[in-house]
């Protein structure tokens, strides 16, 4: 899919600009569109650093198993099947957390450790269960509390109010998340109503 | 003032605080850590290299041919009243598959459009509050070996195009178009 996309826009750009006699450009703009983007990544590093630095500093001192404790009683309600004091839940819990505080390379592990563990809870062991697409949809959600790589990029491209968009993330970010549980609500009530004595 | 607003210009000054103080009354080895953490960024820097480069290139091209001046003026009457503006279709598009082309496709609207433009904000809003679905699931599924998703990715999508859907809406009403 991404291949497509890519090749796509290459492709698409390519041919309009021979079609307009303008082939000569494509060289000019390829090149200098590829050292523009080093630049870029080299200026992007430093936020990178500051954010994933602290992060570190989040993780070890525990503030991240701090709000998922915090989280429990919002959250567990959405698992009937999870007991609530399963290993599933923890991890489940941790993972959210991290994605709250913006940490998505520290949230991975925790979610893998929750499919393992949501895993031994499900019945047939190809099939999603229903605790797995709820936890997923919360993932991709993307809520968080602090979108600080995009305050970080913004404020390296000169913005004079980079964080201005912390509420706006919060307000969108909520909206799909609600959207995505209805949306797997509505799926799973369907699916009960056509063969009911699915597990 | 509005309460958006003084989250917005607190959040990371109190963070800055926060978690190092935090940390250190843990008795966490905080410039260690930092140290560490920071050195994965660096290396996530690095990494995300070659997608800046693909996507700069990609969409310099789509955009100084022309193509995207005729792409934007078929799809204008399609997106114009959802207060979408086409470029930011490529991000609608890339945003579900890749969480580091995102990146650096937002990256390329901040610095093409100006971070606060109306694409800029909206770039950022999208990327900062949606996640890689299809990567999420893929990931997730495959290391526990579930094959069948059921309706995962029909609901994540949903979520998706919902989250695009508001922030064009909550961009244009607290910052205008």
């Amino acid at each position: 899919m991404l291949n497509l996309v890519w090749l796509g826009l290459i492709l698409s750009g390519v041919v309009v600009a021979a079609l307009r006699g303008q082939v000569d450009a494509v060289t000019d703009v390829a090149i200098r569109s590829a050292s523009a983007a080093v630049e870029t990544a080299v200026a992007l590093a430093g936020v990178m650093i500051l954010w994933l630095g602290l992060s570190r500093i989040a993780e070890r001192a525990g503030l991240i198993e701090a709000l998922g404790r915090v989280m429990r009683p919002l959250v567990g309600p959405l698992f009937p099947g999870v007991p609530p004091d399963h290993p599933a839940m923890g991890a489940m819990m941790m993972n959210l957390g991290a994605n709250l505080l913006g940490l998505g390379s520290a949230a991975t592990p925790f979610g893998l450790r929750a499919m393992k563990e949501l895993q031994a809870l499900n019945p047939e062991k190809s099939r999603a269960s229903d605790a797995m697409i709820t936890f997923l949809v919360l993932n991709t959600g993307g809520f968080s509390l602090v979108p600080a790589m995009m305050i970080g990029l913004r404020a390296q491209a000169g913005s004079r109010h980079p964080a201005e968009i912390v509420g706006a993330t919060l307000v969108v970010s909520l909206a799909a998340t609600l959207a995505g549980l209805s949306a797997d609500a509505a799926f799973r009530s369907r699916e009960r109503r056509k063969s009911p004595r699915r597990p | 003032m509005n309460p958006l607003d003084l989250l917005a210009r607190w959040t990371v000054p109190f963070l800055l605080a926060f978690i190092p103080l935090y940390g250190y009354l843990r008795g966490v080895d905080v410039y260690g850590a930092f140290i560490d953490g920071g050195r994965e960024g660096l290396s996530l820097a690095i990494r995300i290299l070659p997608y800046i480069v693909s996507i700069f290139v990609a969409i310099g091209l789509f955009r100084a041919s022309g193509a995207l001046e005729l792409a934007t003026h078929y799809l204008r009457p399609l997106l114009g009243p959802l207060g979408i503006p086409p470029e930011i279709l490529p991000l609608m598009i890339i945003r579900p598959l890749s969480g580091n082309g995102a990146l650096a496709l937002t990256t390329e609207l901040l610095h093409r459009w100006g971070p606060d433009s109306y694409v800029g904000r909206l770039a950022s809003v999208i990327t900062g509050s949606t996640d890689t679905t299809f990567y999420i699931l893929s990931l997730y599924f495959g290391s526990v070996g579930v094959t069948r998703s059921r309706h995962a990715l029909a609901a994540g999508l949903i979520a998706d195009g919902v989250g695009f859907l508001a922030a064009a809406l909550v961009v244009r009403w607290l910052f205008g178009s």
